[in-house]
C-alpha cells in the first residue's frame, strides 16, 4: 500500500441492520477473501446462514462460536482490506444496548463511522445511540449507509424522509462531514459499485466515499505533546524518554518543559534505531535525550514553554461507564490519562445524558453503558488537555482497583482548578487532618476468636480488599507483634494482658496517624478487649467475634497446635486448658461455618462502611 | 525511517508504542520466539523500540522439536547476531510419553507440546505478560483479540471478559497468577509483513522462498519430509518439487506450496494475485470450524 493514507472506520447501527453482513460484501467485492475462506462460508452458510442458497456474507465476520450459533455481534471484530486506491481498517461493532461499550472501543480509534439505518425501520433509538456514542468519542466524519433498499416500496422518498431525519438528529452533535447513501449489503447495489436499481440516487458509492474521505487532521500543527513513555537507561552515558509524539513537532535544539515540575531544558537529540533525527512529528514513536539532567518519569509529558497543557488535579469530564458494578461516586479508581496512572475519585455528576434525546438528567450514579458529565479529583496533579482539541492527552481510562478491570472511558472538557493556584492553608496536623487527607475515618477493627477460627484469614483478605479501595491500612498479629516488640512476653494469664494492652496502645497510635489497623488476636479474655476499646473514641474500635467451634477449631488445627495442646505438649492453650470468653456485645459477630474466609469478608467490609 | 511508506510507518511507531508499553507496565515480560516471518518483524521492531539499548527481556521459544532444521538454524544464528537471552523450552512429560504429531496426532501433539509446553515455560519463569506475533487478520477468532489480552490464573482466556480497549490507553494491571498476552502486530496483514521484512532488510529462514524439496502428496496437501521420522506409506515416494511455506509449524503439520517465488519481490509480487489463506496450510486449524477459538481459550497463543 506504498504511499496510500490507511482509513480507520467503524461499522454501527441498529441490531439486524446489516453490518455484518456489508463488511462482509466490501470484503467479497474487493477481493479479500482467501478462496479456502470462501469454502468454509459455503460450508457454514448452509449450517447457519440466515439467506436460503445465498453466501451469508455475515458469517464471515461474526467469529465467536456464541456468535454464530446466536447468530448476532458480541465482541469488536477487526477486518482488513484494501481496495485499488487505499487500505481500510473495519471495526466491525456490535449493535445490542449491553455492548455498547464495545462499540465505544471501536470508536476510539477509529477515523470515521459507517452507521447503518434499516430503509425498512429508519432511525432508531440504536442509531441515535451510536451516533451520540460517535460524536462523544471525536468522530467527525460519518457516513450513514440507508441498507435494505431493495425492500422497500418508493425507495426515494424513503430514502428522503430517513435522510431529513438522521440531518435533523446529527446537527447538535457537531460531525464535520455526514453523508447518506443508499446501499442493499446483500446485493452489492451502490456498495462498491453504482446500481441499476438506485439509479436514482446521484451521490457516491459506499466504497468510493471511504476512498475520496480526507482524515488528515492536522495532529503535527497541534501544540507539542511528548507523554513519557519509558525511561531508557541501558548504561550511565545514556538516559533516553522513550515516547509516542502525541501531538505537534518535536525539534533537536528547541526547549521544552516538564509540564508537571515546569522544569526547562533543551532537546539534545531525537535518537530512533535508524539513526538520529532533526525532527518528529505526532504518531512518530522515538527517543530524546535533554541537555539537563532533569527528574523525569514516566508519566510526565514533555512540551514547549510557551504552550503548556493544565496541571490540574480537579477536571469536568464525559464519562461512559462501562462495568456492570455501578459507578460509584467517591470510591477510588485509578485513571490512565496518556502514560500517567494516578488514584481518582468521581466527586459528582452533574447530569447523565439521555443517549436518546441528549437530555440531561440528575444522577447519582452511572450504570452500564451511561454517560455522565462528572467531576474528577485526582490524588496528584496531572497533566491534561481539553479532548477536543488533544484527543491524545484529554482521554483517559478508569481501572478497578480490586479487580484490575477497565470500567470507564473518560474525555475531559476542562480543568477545574489548577493545582498550581492552590492555596494550601496551613493546619494543625491531628487525626482529622489526617483522615482528611487520606478521604477516610482511622479505626481499629479487633478481630478476636480461637486459635484456628480464621482471624488472620478473614483479616489479611480484608486487608486486601481495603488496600484495593484505596484505603490506608496496617494489619497487627501476633506473628509480627511477638517477635518483635512483645518478644519478652510468654503465654501465661498475665503475660496475655499485657500482650493486648501493648497491642492495644500501637494500634491507637496508629488510628492517630489516621490509618485502619486490624488487629488479629485471640484475646481471649473480656476485660482486655474492653480496655482496648476505652482506648479509642466511640465507633473508631469495632469489635469482631470470629465465631467458629471448638470442634471445627481442633479438626482444622492449621498450625498443629492443638494436637500437641491436646497430647499435653502446650501448656495454657486457649479453649484447650485455658478459657476462651466470647464477646457479648460485638459491633459484627461472623459465623464462619458454612461461610467462605472471602464471604466473611466482604460481609465485613460492606459493615465497615469504608 | 524514511524508506517505510507512510502506512508502514503508522504500523511500526504502534507496535513500537505497545512493545515500550509491556516494558514500563509489567515485572517480567517475555517475547515468544517462534521463528517465522511474524517473530522476526516483532523482534525487529523491539530492538528498535529499545536502541541503542540491549532487550529489557528475554525470549522464549517453545520447541516441539519437530521444527523444520533450517527454522532451528535460524533461530541459534539470530540468537547469536543479536546476543539475545533465548530462552527454549520442550515439554519434558510430552517426551517421556512420546507424544509425536504422526503417532499422536496433530491435536495431542499441539495440546501437549505447544499449548501445554508453553504454560510450563510461562509459569516455570513467572512471566507475567507474554508477546505474540499473531496478527488479526490470520483467522477469524484472533480477528477479535485485543492488543493486550488479559487471561485469568491457568491462562484461560475467556472472550465475554476481554477488557475493553481504548485508544492506546493499555490496561496491563494483573494480579498474580493472572497475566497478558500482547500481540504487537495485531493491524499488520500478512502483505504488511512481507513489505516490511522486504524494506527493512529482516533475515527470514530460507524455507519461505521457492527451492526443489522432497514432498509427498497427503490428504490433498504437499508435506515436505525434512527428517526421516516421517514415514513413508507404502508405494510412497517423495518426489522433488520447487515448494515453499507462508506458514511454519511442526514439518509434518505445515503445507508447503507450490512456488516458484524466490526472493522477497517475488513472495510480495505473489502474495498481491493469492487467493489462498495464509493459515490453509496449517492443519492444526482446520479439525473444526472455531478451531482456534477453542485453542486460544485453553491457552494456545
Amino acid at each position: 500500500m506504498s504511499g496510500k493514507a490507511l482509513l480507520r472506520f467503524l461499522t454501527c447501527g441498529s441490531v439486524d441492520d446489516g453490518k455484518s453482513t456489508l463488511i462482509g460484501r466490501l470484503l467479497y467485492d474487493t477481493a479479500s477473501i482467501p478462496t479456502d475462506q470462501l469454502a468454509t462460508l459455503e460450508r457454514d452458510s448452509r449450517k447457519h446462514g440466515t439467506t436460503g442458497a445465498d453466501l451469508d456474507l455475515a458469517l464471515l465476520v461474526d467469529g465467536l462460536e456464541a456468535e454464530r450459533e446466536q447468530g448476532i455481534t458480541i465482541d469488536v471484530a477487526y477486518r482488513y482490506f484494501s481496495s485499488p486506491r487505499r487500505a481500510f481498517i473495519v471495526a466491525d461493532t456490535p449493535g445490542h444496548e449491553q455492548y455498547t461499550r464495545n462499540m465505544a472501543t471501536g470508536a476510539s480509534n477509529a477515523d470515521a463511522a459507517v452507521l447503518l439505518v434499516d430503509a425498512r425501520k429508519g432511525v432508531l433509538t440504536q442509531t441515535r445511540r451510536h451516533a451520540y456514542i460517535c460524536s462523544l468519542l471525536g468522530l467527525r466524519h460519518v457516513v450513514a449507509a440507508v441498507n435494505k433498499i431493495d425492500l422497500v416500496d418508493d425507495a426515494p422518498a424513503v430514502f428522503a424522509r430517513i435522510e431529513a431525519e438522521l440531518r435533523a438528529f446529527a446537527a447538535p452533535l457537531g460531525f464535520q462531514t455526514l453523508a447518506v447513501v443508499p446501499v442493499s449489503a446483500r446485493f452489492g447495489d451502490n456498495v462498491s459499485a453504482p446500481s441499476e436499481r438506485l439509479s436514482w440516487f446521484q451521490g457516491p458509492t459506499l466504497l468510493g466515499w471511504l476512498e475520496e474521505l480526507d482524515v488528515s487532521r492536522d495532529r503535527a500543527a497541534a501544540p507539542l505533546r511528548f507523554p513519557v513513555q519509558y525511561v531508557n537507561r541501558p548504561n550511565v552515558d545514556f538516559r533516553g524518554y522513550a515516547g509516542t509524539v502525541a501531538s505537534g513537532v518535536v525539534r533537536a535544539g528547541q526547549s521544552i518543559v516538564v509540564a508537571g515540575s515546569g522544569k526547562q531544558t533543551t532537546v539534545a537529540r531525537i535518537v530512533t534505531a535508524d539513526g538520529d533525527l532533526a525532527e518528529a512529528q505526532a504518531g512518530d514513536a522515538v527517543t530524546l535525550t535533554l541537555a539537563d539532567e532533569i527528574d523525569i518519569a514516566r508519566g510526565d509529558v514533555l512540551c514547549a514553554p510557551e504552550t503548556r497543557p493544565e496541571v490540574a488535579d480537579q477536571f469536568a469530564a464525559h464519562v461512559l461507564w462501562m462495568a456492570e458494578e455501578e459507578l460509584l461516586a467517591g470510591r477510588p479508581y485509578l485513571m490512565r490519562l496518556g502514560t500517567a496512572t494516578v488514584p481518582v475519585r468521581v466527586t459528582g455528576i452533574k447530569h447523565k445524558v439521555d443517549v436518546n434525546s441528549l437530555e440531561h438528567h440528575a444522577a447519582r450514579t452511572l450504570h452500564l453503558n451511561e454517560v455522565g458529565f462528572c467531576n474528577l479529583d485526582t490524588t496528584a496533579p496531572v497533566a491534561v488537555d481539553a479532548f477536543a482539541d488533544f484527543p491524545a492527552t484529554g482521554s483517559f481510562i478508569l481501572i478497578d482497583r480490586q479487580t484490575n478491570a477497565t470500567v470507564g472511558a473518560g474525555m475531559v472538557s476542562f480543568a477545574l482548578r489548577r493545582a498550581t493556584n492552590v492555596h494550601r492553608q496551613a493546619v494543625t496536623v491531628d487525626r482529622a487532618a489526617r483522615e482528611r487527607l487520606n478521604a477516610h475515618p482511622a479505626k481499629a477493627v479487633w478481630f478476636t476468636g480461637l486459635s484456628g477460627s480464621g482471624k488472620s484469614t478473614i483479616a489479611n483478605l480484608l486487608e486486601q480488599k481495603l488496600h484495593a479501595h484505596g484505603i490506608r491500612t496496617y494489619l497487627l498479629d501476633g506473628d509480627n507483634v511477638r517477635h518483635g516488640l512483645n518478644r519478652d512476653l510468654g503465654f501465661t494469664d498475665a503475660d496475655r494482658v499485657e500482650n493486648i494492652r501493648r497491642v492495644g496502645e500501637v494500634a491507637r497510635l496508629m488510628t492517630d496517624a489516621g490509618l485502619v489497623v486490624l488487629c488479629s488476636f485471640i484475646s481471649p479474655f473480656r476485660a482486655e478487649r474492653q480496655m482496648v476499646r476505652e482506648l479509642f473514641a466511640p465507633g473508631a474500635f469495632v469489635e469482631v467475634f470470629v465465631d467458629t467451634s471448638i470442634e471445627e477449631c481442633i479438626q482444622r488445627d492449621p498450625k498443629g497446635l492443638y494436637a500437641r495442646a491436646q497430647a499435653g505438649k502446650l501448656k495454657n492453650f486457649t479453649g484447650i486448658d485455658s478459657p476462651y470468653e466470647a464477646p457479648l456485645t460485638p459491633e459484627v459477630h461472623l459465623q464462619t461455618q458454612g461461610h467462605t474466609p472471602e464471604e466473611a469478608a466482604e460481609q465485613l467490609l460492606a459493615l465497615l462502611g469504608l | 525511517m524514511s524508506k517505510l511508506s507512510p502506512h508502514l510507518r503508522q504500523l511500526e511507531a504502534e507496535a513500537i508504542h505497545i512493545i515500550r508499553e509491556v516494558a514500563a507496565e509489567c515485572a517480567h515480560p517475555v517475547m515468544l520466539y517462534s521463528i517465522g516471518k511474524d517473530s522476526g518483524v516483532m523482534l525487529h521492531l523491539a530492538l528498535k523500540a529499545f536502541s541503542p539499548a540491549p532487550l529489557p527481556f528475554p525470549l522464549l521459544h517453545v520447541d516441539t522439536k519437530w521444527k523444520f532444521r533450517d527454522m532451528i538454524a535460524h533461530r541459534e544464528a539470530i540468537a547469536a547476531r543479536h546476543g539475545l537471552d533465548l530462552r527454549v523450552h520442550t515439554n519434558p512429560e510430552g517426551i517421556a510419553k512420546g507424544i509425536n504429531p504422526i503417532v499422536s496426532g496433530s491435536s495431542v501433539h499441539t495440546q501437549v507440546m505447544k499449548t501445554d509446553a508453553l504454560k510450563q515455560a510461562l509459569d516455570h519463569y513467572g512471566f507475567d505478560a507474554a508477546f505474540g506475533g499473531a496478527r488479526r487478520d490470520e483467522e477469524k477468532s484472533r480477528a477479535k483479540e485485543r492488543v493486550f489480552s488479559f487471561r485469568s490464573a491457568g491462562h484461560v482466556w475467556d472472550p465475554r471478559r476481554q477488557r475493553p480497549e481504548l485508544w492506546n490507553l493499555y490496561n496491563a494491571r494483573v494480579r498474580p497468577g493472572e497475566s497478558l498476552r500482547v500481540f504487537p502486530l495485531s493491524n499488520w496483514t500478512e502483505l504488511d509483513v512481507w513489505e516490511y521484512t522486504r524494506a527493512e532488510n529482516i533475515p527470514v529462514v530460507p524455507l519461505y522462498f521457492a527451492a526443489p524439496r522432497p514432498v509427498v502428496r497427503r490428504s490433498g496437501v504437499l508435506i515436505v519430509r525434512d527428517d526421516d521420522r516421517l514415514p513413508l506409506e507404502p508405494g510412497e515416494v517423495p518426489e522433488m518439487k520447487l515448494v515453499r511455506f507462508r506458514s511454519l509449524g511442526c514439518y509434518p503439520l505445515s503445507a508447503a506450496v507450490e512456488s516458484t517465488a524466490a526472493t522477497l519481490d517475488d513472495i510480495i509480487d505473489e502474495m498481491r494475485t493469492s487467493r489462498e489463506s495464509e493459515r490453509a496450510g496449517r492443519l492444526i486449524d482446520t479439525d473444526e470450524a472455531a478451531s482456534m477459538e477453542k485453542k486460544k481459550r485453553e491457552g494456545y497463543f
